[in-house]
């Protein structure tokens, strides 16, 4: 996939974004009207002003229409989103891009918990720092955090990608499934189950994608450790018996 | 759910506005917890030290009080009602008496918190009743906490409602929920220390009075909570001076701050901080898990 320069994507030369003031109309306005948008319509640029840290800000959008939001949201920003693209010009409260399909969120400032939840597919950018939980049973989403990650992030991940360009907190991968994971800087812990990987030409190849993609710039794939699962809680060892 | 704010002001100027400010802090958090709100305000100092009280009556209640209690403990007392509270003033050195004495001589009065600074209101009902109840928004301060609860642990009461005060000028305001009070409600009544309701997070806020008892600066206490409690908790705590902020190592309950240099606020979320002034170029961040913030005028 190509890199998109965000926050001007579907924006066709002399063609007016579509203005949602929340200071003034309902959430409900905003969120209907882009459910509403039929496919193939030509209202492909939207823009949200005064979010005020409003929960649930363009949640299942299913068009591939461009969303900036002007400031920070509060949960859930983006949720279920298939398709879009969404610039949030400020930071996400908790579950940004949760059970995000396709499409693509960028959030410019900081993102709170559990950043892209069990995401199945699409890009989630933080170009800030995420909080704790960022990934947690990712289904298929990447996710390239510019920042540090908190602690418990991609527990139970199952696909996809998490790229961290900073740290990550505790307990890293818990009980991971066959997500990977890329950090640059240090991995506080490990959580149960997973391990650090060798990086091998594919996976090189696949960051450096995901980094283009996200926009990331001075920064190279061979400067990145790979984690991902020992793949030793998939069955029942008898050997573990006692600690039931 | 519940939602929590503090606003500890760094610019003297704001101080008129304080009341105001908090309560706009608050309202805005309403949908995270319905049945009850309270917030205690650190007023200015005076030359007087105040027990904040609290009646179902307080027509019945409050008439006739102040001689009453001036007579008992043989110093001057005034009374201001708002509502069902009321800040009873008298010298600081028969504050102890007068709390007993209000005892004695209203046993259904109930006693919200007590110090040279703090004045508490809390009620069942929505935060906008509340601090319309109480006059909240014309309140002068140099900081304040709040609180709108939704209940998990102990009834929907006044007493159940937050700000929990258990020292003077001490109050703590929670989001979560403690598993291990109960056994550390048993060794603080071992300790000497009384409790008003079966509330977990009466429980904390006893924990940091007993640990600042013990010679803890404000920092050392929460520090202690890290260990001593278990269960989810967000903490917001003021004190005379004071203003504290600590999450448990599991962090679930959300938490942003802000701070400039006219003032350190504090919200359940960041809804809660859009109309501070100058909140654009504030320094924002998410408070980290186990780690005690805390600042002192």
């Amino acid at each position: 996939m190509p890199a998109i320069n965000l926050s001007k994507a579907a924006r066709e030369p002399g063609q007016a974004s579509r203005v949602f003031d929340l200071a003034e109309m309902s959430l409900r306005e905003l969120n209907q009207a882009l459910h509403d948008l039929a496919p193939g319509s030509n209202e492909t640029a939207w823009e949200v002003l005064h979010p005020r840290g409003s929960h649930s800000v363009a949640v299942g959008v299913d068009q591939p229409v461009a969303i900036d939001v002007r400031g920070s949201v509060g949960y859930y920003c983006g949720g279920m989103n298939d398709g879009g693209t969404i610039t949030v010009h400020g930071s996400a409260g908790p579950g940004v891009g949760e059970n995000m399909m396709s499409g693509q969120i960028v959030v410019k400032g900081d993102a709170s918990q559990y950043a892209g939840a069990t995401g199945r597919g699409g890009l989630l950018v933080i170009q800030g720092n995420a909080s704790s939980r960022c990934g947690i049973s990712m289904k298929g989403i990447d996710i390239v955090v510019h920042g540090n990650i908190g602690h418990m992030s991609a527990f139970m991940a199952q696909s996809g990608n998490l790229v961290v360009l900073g740290d990550a907190g505790d307990a890293l991968g818990d009980s991971i499934y066959e997500a990977r994971l890329f950090v640059r800087g240090k991995v506080e812990s490990l959580g149960a189950d997973c391990i650090a990987k060798e990086m091998r030409p594919e996976h090189l190849e696949l960051l450096q994608g995901l980094l283009d993609r996200a926009g990331v710039t001075g920064v190279k794939a061979a400067e990145f450790k790979r984690y991902g699962s020992a793949r030793t809680l998939y069955n029942f060892n008898i050997d573990n018996a006692d600690a039931y | 759910m519940c939602g929590i704010v503090g606003l500890f002001l760094k610019d003297k100027s704001l101080e008129p506005q304080l009341g105001a400010m908090l309560s706009e802090m608050l309202i805005s958090l309403s949908d995270r917890g319905p049945d009850s709100a309270g917030i205690a305000i650190y007023g200015a100092p005076s030359s007087e030290a105040k027990i904040t009280i609290q009646s179902a009556k307080p027509e019945r209640d409050f008439r006739g009080l102040d001689a009453e209690l001036a007579k008992a403990i043989g110093a001057p007392v005034s009374i201001a009602a708002k509502s069902t509270h009321a800040v009873v003033r008298t010298m600081p050195a028969k504050i102890d008496e007068a709390r007993e004495a209000v005892q004695t001589l209203r046993p259904d009065v109930r006693i919200m918190g007590a110090g040279d600074v703090v004045e508490i209101y809390k009620e069942v009902g929505l935060p906008e009743a509340v601090v319309d109840r109480f006059g909240v928004r014309e309140m002068t301060g140099t900081h304040g906490i709040g609180h709108t609860r939704m209940a998990t642990e102990s009834a929907v009461t006044t007493m159940g409602a937050h700000p929990f005060s258990t020292g003077a000028d001490q109050c703590l305001v929670h989001n979560g929920s403690l598993s291990n009070h109960n056994n550390v409600r048993r060794e603080l009544i071992r300790e000497g220390m009384t409790f008003e309701t079966e509330n977990d997070t009466e429980v904390a806020a006893a924990y940091l009075s007993s640990q600042m008892a013990h010679g803890k600066n404000l920092g050392e206490a929460l520090e202690g909570t890290l260990s001593d409690l278990d269960g989810f908790f967000t903490f917001v705590v003021g004190t005379k001076n004071g203003f504290g902020v600590v999450r448990d190592p599991i962090a679930c309950k959300p938490a942003v701050m802000a701070e400039t240099d006219q003032y350190v606020a504090f919200g359940s979320e960041y809804r809660a901080l859009t109309k501070l002034p100058g909140i654009d170029n504030a320094k924002v961040w998410e408070p980290e898990p186990a780690t005690v913030y805390f600042w002192e005028h």
